[in-house]
């Protein structure tokens, strides 16, 4: 049950949806772009960050007596321009770069962003080392939740009214940002976009402006992104260290497992990510209770479970490089 | 005219003392952790991370809180709770150090009992007082409590500090020993100096790793994001050797490089050549390394838990350079990287193997097609690279304060990879030209900029270099069409 | 089809750099070093409009070096050029596409993990599908979409890679792969075609239907500038040839010329390349007897004709 539990409830968590955006705006960059880009947790960040200072420290409930609905939605707006106006500065010298630089640059990039966001100097913007409470930044959406309190939902699906409304919106974004990905990749512009992921050159002597296009797709990823990390504070705390490097890598392993040129793979990678990782620890934990791994803590029967996610991310690859939904002719071309 | 490799019978002897090899290391691993255990159990050892008590549940918040003269604090309670109305608590042993075990990942508020301060500890920043935490992709969560007064000018931290992860963030000023000893003079080209000397030593341990990843890079394309625990090995294994298994320095040093070269030659042996042959694509190789150091690092974590070990070495005594301070183990450890990288620079341009790496590194094919056996020189790559690697983990822990941490390597990662971009992927020479200016742009930052910025300054020169010269300091650029 | 001669399109005295009548690219001192090589080093280069024009040289001459400086995929050290008047030095490639020459690699460039129709499609300009906005609302561009579709399609059918169109290009031959990326370049309709080495690796029976197609082409008002090694597709096609060598254009005629031009005989005999002048004398010789022969058809058809006017 407690197993059952783990594994099932990543299928409405609102981490899976958090995720999910995510791995889209990923999917996007990486899948259909091309772009090597492992530095999706400071887009994260960026949104996360955008929406919290606006609504905890610029707070304009507070300070200019703004409906909650109107500060809660400009939160949004102000986090997607952060993620768009960061794709933007990071876009301008890095799209220019072979692929595998772009791959360290945009790590590094994520990585100041988030050396930058926890540095001491910032605390009071940012809140330094230690971000910022869950309370400063959910007033609003408490406010705007037209459920009333109690619980919803039924068997391990149960959840509390601030945490259903999240996951209502959550789902709601992955919703809209599945179905704009699907529009996009159908049309001329798509086609562009999978053009240049084969080959930039060649679609350039065919008069397209291809660094306009890599542009456009490393803010929309980015605005995914950024939604994404919105979406991760929101049933939470805003905490820096969450947008480190192994964010974007679990990311990565999410997209892969769902495929990563495919409309609803990163989606399905998502919620499979959380509800394997919950899983093993679980199932783990229950071993460890009945007495296997004698002789080892708790802890460290735990830690296994994430030895378990590396090792399932290097299977995966090398085995069924396409994902569950991707397409195992187009991956049989080794470009 | 026989090049080939050799006999069946032979490669299979190869093959399965390979994997009797692999089996081996992974009971060393299993039966070190037992020890981790055991040695918590008699009490002998403060070097253990380990919970004394072994809570019933996996997920737990921990810390350690010290004063600002670093000593424990016994003896402060502190509670976690969360909406659903658990409550747990926990207090400080005798070593400063607590732990509370919560049922489920999840979102807690971790609060400090003020009252329970000894008299005269106060929290650095009062707001600390009550904090909320998650655990989510992590089971252990650090939670850091700082005393005393706010800090004015940070000295330089130790790269704890800065580790990613969004696990235990311990690092900081008041938690573990920097390598950079205060510089005894007041004045500005003290501080200079102090930097400066830390910052060469710092360049010349990346130039280490960095080197390996360079290598690998150039012959095999890859981009190893596991190579930060090729560090972390190094580190580990030294640790075990020293502090868990009290051999000699000297045996330890040479177990630990043996080992560290094993493991390199493993990773082409049991994964990258296996991957080789099945024609495996780039990117995909680029995220098995991704799997790699997920899957290492929390073995690791496994194996020595998720806190800072401290080693029973002798770091030995300062002395004076000009008006900077040295520990004379830093002064040794700088020597020997100086002489390993004249090594390197001998090997690359002097013998038969160097020269055919950097034959294979300009053109795979073409050094095949005349006759250099290219997976050997792949094998000796990753051979060289684990033993750079490891040593350089190795003489990291001492400049680091006699430390090391899982995710040691992990931390460092990126500014290997920095030193390597910048000095232009693939080019050996690139990467210890990269590795000093990374090194010394990181200590001297401090100067004027917060030090708990100073990864963040390196990787920004990065990415403006980048922009002037988009195939790095020394590398070439491609021809279209 | 008349052949054109050199009084058709040249002002002036032959010579390599020669003044066209109506030139479409007006090449001046554009040089491309690389280390210590000059790759690239041409005075005056003049491309006659609507006409066929080959350019060859010995490997290494620099020709795809050049056709990179023309199509703006790489920088010159120095020079200035422009394309039907307008100045073109500086300009990014994708602008240079736009403004009417669209190229080929001597490398292909198929789209790999695009199907066959789809990189066709690619190559269509002014696509209003291709704006992000506009992207969402297919009303907007279906109509064209389903236009271009057609043409692709025709195109297809005529490099006869229409059974293949909903293959990933990526799994066609090398030689299909040339007349992919052809097709391609050709549903831009251009004003100005530069293909590198076209033929190279498309079986015989093929390279003479793309012949009669490239002759189509200028039919159709389209200016061809290829690279090419085989004499016998230059003399075929081209209106007038241009020799490269060591980055230098060292001389310029018409294709019945241009092998008798000491110049040219030099360059490839002194490069150390492996041009055998052997198999291009050879050539020649047998291009003679050729032209000869056909002469003489052409003769006995004329007297033919005649005989028949008697006789009516
Ligand atoms: N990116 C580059 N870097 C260095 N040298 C180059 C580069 N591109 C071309 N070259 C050199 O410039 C010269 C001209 O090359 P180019 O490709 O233009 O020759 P080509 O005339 O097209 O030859 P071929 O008929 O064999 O295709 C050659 O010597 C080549 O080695
Ligand atoms: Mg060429």
């Amino acid at each position: 049950m407690e197993i059952l539990n783990a594994f099932f409830s990543a299928f409405v968590d609102s981490s899976s949806a958090a995720f999910a955006l995510a791995a889209i705006g990923l999917g996007v960059h990486f899948g259909y772009g091309g772009l090597l880009n492992f530095g999706q947790a400071g887009f994260m960040a960026m949104g996360a960050y955008g929406f919290s200072i606006w609504t905890a420290v610029v707070a304009p409930t507070e300070n200019w007596g703004w409906h909650p609905i109107a500060s809660f939605l400009s939160a949004i707006v102000v986090g997607i321009i952060a993620a768009s106006i960061y794709a933007f500065i990071l876009g301008l010298p890095t799209l220019k770069l072979r692929g595998d630089y772009l791959a360290i640059v945009t790590i590094a990039a994520a990585e100041i962003v988030r050396f930058s966001v926890r540095t001491t100097e910032l605390t009071p913007i940012t809140g330094g080392s230690q971000g910022m409470t869950g309370a400063s930044i959910k007033t609003d959406i408490q406010e705007i939740n037209p459920l009333p309190s109690g619980q919803y939902g039924f068997w391990v699906f149960e959840a509390g009214a601030y945490d259903t409304w999240v996951r209502i919106i959550g789902w709601s974004l992955v919703a809209v940002a599945v179905v704009l990905v699907w529009a996009l990749f159908r049309s001329p512009w798509g086609r562009v976009v999978k053009g240049i992921r084969e080959d930039e050159d060649a679609v350039r002597s065919l008069g397209k402006n291809v660094f306009s296009y890599k542009m456009q797709v490393l803010v929309l990823g980015g605005v995914l992104g950024g939604l994404g990390g919105i979406m991760y504070i929101l049933p939470r705390a805003l905490q820096p260290d969450f947008f480190a490097t192994p964010t974007t890598f679990y990311l990565w392993t999410a997209l892969l497992l769902g495929g990563a040129a495919t409309v609803f793979g990163p989606v399905i990678g998502a919620i499979l990510f959380w509800a394997l990782l919950n899983g093993v620890r679980s199932i783990i934990g229950v071993a460890h209770e009945y007495g296997f791994f004698f002789g080892l803590s708790s802890t460290q029967a735990a830690q296994l479970s994430f030895v378990f996610v590396g090792i399932a991310l290097m299977v995966l690859v090398v085995f069924r490089p396409q994902g569950i939904f991707g397409n195992k002719k187009e991956l049989s071309f080794n470009v | 005219m026989n090049t080939a490799g050799p006999a069946p019978l032979v490669r299979n002897a190869i093959q399965w003392g390979g994997a009797l090899l692999l089996a081996l290391l992974l009971t060393l691993g299993l039966g070190m952790a037992t020890a981790t255990a055991a040695t918590d159990h008699d009490g002998k050892t403060v070097a253990s991370i380990q919970q004394t008590e072994e809570e019933e549940s996996p997920y737990s918040f921990q810390g350690s809180m010290r004063d600002s003269d670093r000593e424990p604090i016994v003896g402060v309670e502190v509670t976690v709770t969360d909406e659903s109305g658990f409550s747990g608590t926990g207090t400080t042993d005798e070593s400063g150090e607590w732990s509370v075990g919560v049922p489920t990942p999840g979102t807690y508020t971790v609060t400090l009992n003020v009252d329970s301060l000894p008299d005269g500890i106060t929290l650095r920043d009062p707001a600390h007082e009550s904090r909320e935490f998650e655990i989510a992709t992590t089971a252990q969560q650090g939670v850091l409590f700082a005393f005393g007064d706010p800090p004015s000018a940070q000295p330089t931290t130790d790269p704890g500090e800065s580790e990613t992860g969004s696990e235990t963030p311990t690092g900081d000023d008041s938690e573990t020993e920097t390598a950079a000893e205060q510089p005894r003079g007041q004045g500005f080209m003290a501080a200079l100096t102090q930097r400066a000397i830390n910052g060469l030593f710092f360049g010349l341990l990346l130039a280490l790793g960095a080197i390996g990843i360079t290598l690998i890079y150039g012959t095999t394309g890859v981009s190893n994001f596991a190579h930060g625990e090729l560090l972390t090995f190094g580190g580990i294994v030294f640790y075990a050797t020293t502090t868990l298994f009290s051999l000699p320095i000297v045996a330890a040093i040479a177990i630990t490089l043996v080992a560290c070269t094993v493991f390199g030659w493993l990773h082409d042996f049991a994964l990258f050549k296996p991957l080789r042959k099945r024609r495996v694509g780039m990117v995909q190789l680029l995220i098995v390394t991704i799997g790699l150091s997920i899957a290492l690092r929390y073995f690791f974590q496994f194996l020595i838990g998720g806190g800072t070990q401290q080693l029973s070495i002798n770091r030995g005594a300062a002395i004076a350079i000009g008006p900077a301070n040295i520990s004379t183990s830093v002064l040794i450890a700088a020597g020997i990287s100086v002489i390993v990288l004249a090594g390197v620079a001998y090997f690359l341009t002097r013998t038969r193997m160097g020269k055919a790496t950097r034959a294979v590194s300009d053109n795979a094919s073409l050094a095949s097609a005349s006759g250099i056996n290219v997976d050997s020189v792949i094998r000796t790559v990753w051979i060289v690279a684990g033993f750079l690697t490891g040593l350089a983990g190795l003489l990291y822990t001492y400049f680091i304060g006699g430390a090391i941490r899982w995710d040691t390597g992990f931390s460092i990662m990126l500014l290997l990879f920095a030193a390597v971009t910048l000095g232009g992927l693939g080019s050996a020479f690139g990467a210890l030209v990269g590795a000093l200016f990374i090194g010394l742009v990181t200590e001297i930052s401090t100067l004027w900029l917060p030090a708990d910025i100073r990864y963040a300054v390196a990787l920004g020169i990065l990415i403006l270099v980048l922009l002037f010269r988009p195939q790095g300091i020394l590398g070439r650029k491609e021809r279209v069409g | 089809m008349s052949k054109v001669t050199a009084a058709d399109l040249i002002s002036g005295t032959n010579g390599p750099g020669v003044a066209k009548k109506d030139p479409i690219i007006v090449a001046d001192g554009v040089t491309r070093q690389f280390g210590g090589l000059k790759a690239v080093d041409v005075d005056h280069l003049e491309i006659p409009r609507n006409a066929i024009t080959a350019l060859i040289g010995p490997n290494g001459a620099g020709k795809t070096t050049l056709f990179n400086l023309l199509t703006g995929f790489d920088k010159p050290n120095t020079g200035t050029w422009s394309f039907d008047g307008t100045n073109l030095a500086g300009i990014p490639s994708f602008k240079a596409a736009r403004s009417g020459m669209v190229r080929t690699f001597q490398l292909t460039k198929s789209l790999g993990r695009l199907t066959v129709l789809e990189n066709v499609l690619l190559g269509a300009s002014d696509q209003k599908g291709e704006r992000f906005w506009a992207s969402f609302i297919p009303g907007i561009w279906r109509e064209q979409e389903n236009a271009n579709r057609e043409k692709a399609l025709e195109l297809l059918a005529r490099f006869k890679l229409d059974a293949k169109k909903d293959d990933y290009a990526a799994s066609l031959s090398g030689g299909q792969r040339k007349l992919l990326e052809m097709a391609r370049a050709l549903m831009s309709d251009p004003q100005l075609v530069m293909l590198d080495e076209p033929m190279a690796g498309v079986n015989p029976a093929l390279t003479q239907s793309l012949l009669d197609h490239v002759l189509g082409l200028k039919e159709d008002g389209m200016t061809v500038l290829f690279v090419e090694h085989d004499m016998h597709m230059v003399r075929h096609i081209s209106d007038w040839v241009v020799v490269m060598a060591e980055g230098k254009v060292v001389a310029e005629d018409v294709p019945e010329d241009i092998m008798k031009n000491q110049a040219v005989v030099d360059a490839y005999l002194g490069s150390h390349h492996d041009t055998d002048l052997g198999s291009i004398t050879g050539q020649i010789e047998m291009e003679e007897a050729l032209q000869a022969e056909l002469a003489e058809e052409r003769a006995d058809a004329d007297t033919e004709a005649a005989t028949d006017k008697e006789q009516s």
